[in-house]
Formats: structure tokens, C-alpha cells, sequence
């Protein structure tokens, strides 16, 4: 997974506040949790950032079959045991009477459903993998022994 | 919502999508349900001696071999609703039948110990709220009962366990090999050789007693420490410990009795094994492997396994189940020797060399009733969809009448 310090490398740093932002590497974090667009960045329009700019688009591109925060979920290994479902904590914070203790998501504000026997994965910009506090939650993949689960 | 019957667990959150009178979509059930819910892949017709037939004509036949059979045996059951099943029990009362079903080569003897209160168990909902301490011991639970962790033992938030897994609760595994569930129990999975679990419960109640173990002392006073200082703990006993400890079964009472605070649950994979079990003890005090003749008698050659083996019996009817393909070699060859009769929903290999087969609803789906969860709760099922097929308990009181 890319990095805020590999995007604020690529970005003018010259904290003109143009973006709206008060430093290059607040834009940065903005970028990363998919708050920003490269875009609202006017300096980097400019034809000598043309090279940074097309970097850091790659770097930002979804990568294929992963959802725009990067989650992928690989339907042909899970066993739709609900482990990931339960153990998100998005998941029991929205239903803490329903998926917190182990039955069925009782509304449509958790992250993780199984359908058809397979998990699939809504909300996702709820994760904490993203957003302004965002932190590296691993309670998902830990508790999934097939793999199903996996950012990028 | 509906009741899953994939397995022991009866999950009962399930959503169904229904349109034109197919399941279209399952919500909430695991893989495992989801196709349960789907179905046959064949769906079996009425036969007899291999032709076409129908269920009449069918269910007439098949009391005419019944009657004429002079050692019948009935067997299957772990399939079928506890209504079918008390009616399979009165059935082989009134034949002076042998019954059994699959709990005979799987999870009986135990079941058995809890029903006779030899074991101190408890329900899945108090290991949800209660349990700190958690002990897959030759059970595969992620894969054989596939919401286990998740609704129950390790995963959900709990009355007295609201931090969660990652701090509540410790979840240990002893298999002989590294399986998904043992994958989750990470820090916690001693693996013992095969064969090995007698000399594992050896060594656990040395250490349990304060001696030194003989055998991976350091791993094992680790284990004992834990289950001594457990508030609330279970051990699961899979099928791996069952065919490990064959007949053996007392030690197991013995270190159960100095574990106070922890609590015994056999795994059951079929959704009314333990249905059957405790509907048979209730008539006879026996779980399995019971010929009637005005009294009831039980005797391991009563097994479907010793019975064929032994070429003890003359004919089998059989309900849900398919002993060709899940009998031992030795076991099966008898059952090309004697006449079948198959009551199932689905084509199976043993309804392929049935003289008669009874197509049954699809029980859960097709039609309700009740069955018992693997730790002892009644649980209702669902008739979801309707269908012309009869129900197995249907055809079997139509059956009884025949006779
Ligand atoms: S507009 Fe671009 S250069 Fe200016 S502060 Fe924002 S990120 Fe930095
Ligand atoms: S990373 Fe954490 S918050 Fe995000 S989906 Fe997985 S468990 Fe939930
Ligand atoms: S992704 Fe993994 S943990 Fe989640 S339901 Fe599928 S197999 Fe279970
Ligand atoms: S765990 Fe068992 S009962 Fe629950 S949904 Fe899966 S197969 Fe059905």
C-alpha cells in the first residue's frame, strides 16, 4: 500500500495552501484517505510537475478488482464462516446487537454481509483503514484462515 | 428468517430470497448453507426393482419387503426432523427392527456421556456470553461447522466477554494437523502426533496435578495453567479425539472432573444427529445401536457397520443417508446381498442399488419441524418453499400403516 510520505514526495511542497490545505503533507493525507483529488492541487497542473503528477496518479489508481479503498475480497476462498463479519469493529460498533455478538447484521451500516454463502463487502469508506484517523486494522484478515481478504 | 439445516449449529438468522418457488438468494448463511439450501443436484423418483414408479405403489412394496424381512435394521436419521425420527423408533418397535443411525461410527458414545450426565456441559449462547477459555481438541470447527467461532465461541461479544477475542477470550486447538481453525487459535496450537491424544491427556493431568509431564513439559504446564485459571471455559471434542480414544472414554471423565470451571460439548456435523440420540435414549436409555423384541437391546452388533459385516440382517431401509459411499469397504459389500429401501430427497450412490426408492421432501426447506442443535436446544425449521414430495415422517406413517 502506498504511502504518505511516497505522495508528499511527488507533490510542489511548497505550502502555498492553494489545495485548501495547511501544508503539502496535510494535501498528502487528504490524497491518501481519498479526501482530495489531485486535482484541487493547482501547481501541480503545471507543465514542469507533469511527470509527478502522472506518478502520483498511478499511485492513487484503484488497483483492479480492489474497491476504491483498496479492499479486495476473494470470493473463491471463502467459506462465508462470518468470522471477519463479527470481528470488524465498524461492524460492532454499527450493530452491536446483531453482528457484535455473532448473528446476522441486523442493518445496512456494517461493513461485511455474507451473501450466497460469501462475504461481500459494503461502507467500506467506514474502514479504519482510511479516513482522517485512520489506523492499521488487521481484524479482518487475522481472523479469516482461508486468505479471503486482502488490501493493497 | 429461517433455520439452516447444514449442520449441528441450526443457524436460525438466515434470509431467503424466494422467487417463483426457488431459492434465489441466501443471506447469512456460510457456504455450507447456502448450498444445503440449494437442494439436490438429482432429485430422486419413486422407483422399484430400478423402474419407474409412484410413491403408492412405492410405499406398498416397500411394506411387503418390511413384512417378509426376518432381521430388518433402519438406519440413517441424522437428516431427518425429530418427528420423523420418533416415527422411524415406533416403526422399528412394531418390526422387532434393529435401528441406528450415523452417530454409531461418529459422535454417539459421546453424546451418550452428556445425555447420562457423565460430562458437566452447557449451552452455546452461555459459551457466547461466559466463555474465556476455548478448546478445540480434534475438531476441525471452522470447516465441519463453519459459524461455530463466529456466532458462538470466539468471535462475538458476550455478556461477560464485551472485549471481544482479542482480549476476553483464549482459543486453543490440539489436532494433529495445522487446520483453519487451528490457523485462528495461532499462539495456542499443540499439535500431537497420530494416535497421540492419550498421552496428551496424560501428560495434561500430570501437569494439572502439579507433576511434571513427561512429555513437552513446558507446553503442557503452559495448557494446564491456563485451563486451571479459566472462569468459564469449554473443551470441544471433535471426531479426530473420538476415533483416537476409541472405547476408552473414562479418562476423558477423569480429566473433566479436574477441570471444575470447564464445561464438555461434542461436536455433531449432521443437523438432528443429536435428535435422534436423544429421542432413542429417551425411549430406551440407549443413543444407538438398538434391536426391539418386545424389549429393547443394545449391543455393538447392532451397528450398521458389525450388522453388515456380520451379515446379521436381511433387509435395511434407510432414510437420509447414503452408507455406500460412507461405510468401510468391509462394510459395504453385504448391501449388495440384501434388499434396500431409500427414502431420501436426493439421488445418492446407495438409492442407485435401492429395490425401492422414496423420493421425501427436502427437510428445512421443503418441509418443517423441529430439530436439536448440537449442544441440546430445540430448534424450529422452516418450511420454505412447497413441494408435492411427501415428507419422510409422512411416508413413514404412511408405511406403518401399510404394514
Ligand atoms: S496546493 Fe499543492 S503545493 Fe500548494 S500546499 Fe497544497 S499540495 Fe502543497
Ligand atoms: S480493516 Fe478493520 S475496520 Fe477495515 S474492514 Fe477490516 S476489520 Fe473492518
Ligand atoms: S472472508 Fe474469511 S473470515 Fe470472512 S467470511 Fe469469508 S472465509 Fe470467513
Ligand atoms: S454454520 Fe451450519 S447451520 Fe449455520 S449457516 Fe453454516 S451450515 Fe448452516
Amino acid at each position: 500500500m502506498v504511502t504518505v510520505m511516497e505522495l508528499y514526495q511527488l507533490l510542489p511542497r511548497t505550502n502555498c495552501k492553494l489545495c485548501g490545505e495547511a501544508t503539502c503533507m496535510a494535501f498528502a493525507v487528504g490524497l491518501l484517505s481519498r479526501k482530495k483529488n489531485i486535482s484541487e492541487c493547482t501547481p501541480l497542473l503545471e507543465e514542469n510537475f507533469k511527470k509527478q503528477k502522472e506518478i502520483l496518479e498511478s499511485l492513487l489508481l484503484p488497483t483492479k478488482g480492489a474497491e476504491e479503498t483498496g479492499m479486495i475480497v476473494h470470493p473463491e476462498l471463502c467459506t462465508g464462516c462470518g468470522n471477519c463479519v463479527v470481528a470488524c469493529p465498524v461492524d460492532v460498533a454499527n450493530d452491536p446487537h446483531g453482528a457484535g455478538i455473532g448473528r446476522a447484521p441486523t442493518n445496512d451500516k456494517v461493513i461485511f454481509k455474507v451473501v450466497e454463502g460469501k462475504v461481500v463487502a459494503s461502507n467500506i469508506k467506514e474502514c479504519r483503514r482510511f479516513g482522517k484517523n485512520r489506523v492499521l486494522c488487521y481484524a479482518c484478515i487475522d481472523p479469516c484462515p482461508v486468505g479471503a481478504i486482502e488490501f493493497v | 428468517m429461517v433455520t439452516c439445516t447444514g449442520c449441528g449449529l441450526l443457524c436460525d438468522d438466515i434470509e431467503v430470497v424466494v422467487e417463483n418457488g426457488k431459492i434465489k438468494e441466501t443471506r447469512n448463511a456460510c457456504r455450507r448453507g447456502a448450498a444445503r439450501m440449494r437442494g439436490c443436484m438429482n432429485r430422486l423418483s419413486p422407483s422399484v426393482n430400478q423402474k419407474p414408479s409412484d410413491i403408492k405403489n412405492c410405499i406398498r412394496k416397500a411394506a411387503d419387503i418390511l413384512r417378509n424381512a426376518r432381521s430388518p435394521m433402519l438406519f440413517g436419521w441424522s437428516n431427518s426432523t425429530c418427528e420423523a425420527q420418533l416415527k422411524g423408533i415406533q416403526l422399528a418397535r412394531k418390526l422387532n427392527a434393529a435401528i441406528d443411525d450415523t452417530s454409531s461410527f461418529c459422535q454417539g458414545i459421546l453424546i451418550e456421556k452428556v445425555l447420562q450426565k457423565k460430562f458437566r456441559t452447557c449451552s452455546l449462547e452461555d459459551i457466547r456470553d461466559k466463555a474465556d477459555v476455548l478448546v478445540y481438541w480434534g475438531s476441525d470447527a471452522q470447516d465441519s461447522l463453519p459459524r461455530h467461532l463466529s456466532r458462538f465461541s470466539y468471535f462475538p461479544r458476550g455478556e461477560s466477554r464485551q472485549r471481544g477475542y482479542e482480549e476476553d477470550r483464549i482459543a486453543i486447538a490440539i489436532d494433529v494437523r495445522e487446520s483453519n481453525t487451528a490457523k485462528i487459535c495461532k499462539g495456542h496450537f499443540y499439535r500431537i502426533p497420530l494416535k497421540g491424544d492419550w498421552d496428551f491427556i496424560l501428560a495434561l493431568m500430570d501437569a494439572l496435578s502439579g507433576k511434571v509431564p513427561s512429555y513437552d513439559s513446558k507446553k503442557m504446564l503452559e495448557l494446564a495453567s491456563i485451563m486451571k485459571k479459566a472462569e468459564f471455559g469449554a473443551i470441544f471434542l471433535g471426531i479426530g479425539l473420538t476415533y483416537s480414544i476409541k472405547e476408552d472414554f473414562d479418562i476423558l471423565q477423569k480429566l473433566a472432573d479436574m477441570l471444575p470451571n470447564i464445561n464438555i460439548m461434542p461436536m455433531v456435523g449432521p443437523y438432528n444427529m443429536r435428535g435422534f440420540n436423544e429421542a432413542l435414549f429417551k425411549e430406551t436409555s440407549f443413543v444407538n445401536r438398538v434391536k426391539f423384541d418386545g424389549k429393547a437391546s443394545h449391543d455393538s452388533s447392532y451397528s450398521i457397520v458389525e450388522a453388515l459385516r456380520n451379515k446379521s440382517i436381511d433387509t435395511l431401509l434407510i432414510v437420509g443417508s447414503d452408507p455406500l459411499s460412507s461405510l468401510p469397504r468391509s462394510a459395504i459389500s453385504h448391501l449388495a446381498n440384501i434388499p434396500i429401501i431409500c427414502i431420501d430427497p436426493c439421488v445418492t450412490l446407495t438409492s442407485r442399488i435401492a429395490s425401492v426408492t422414496i423420493p421425501c421432501a427436502y427437510s428445512g426447506v421443503e418441509n418443517g419441524g423441529s430439530a436439536v442443535r448440537m449442544d441440546g436446544k430445540v430448534v424450529e425449521l422452516t418450511k420454505i418453499l412447497t413441494t408435492n414430495f411427501p415428507s419422510d415422517e409422512e411416508i413413514l406413517t404412511r408405511l406403518t400403516e401399510a404394514l
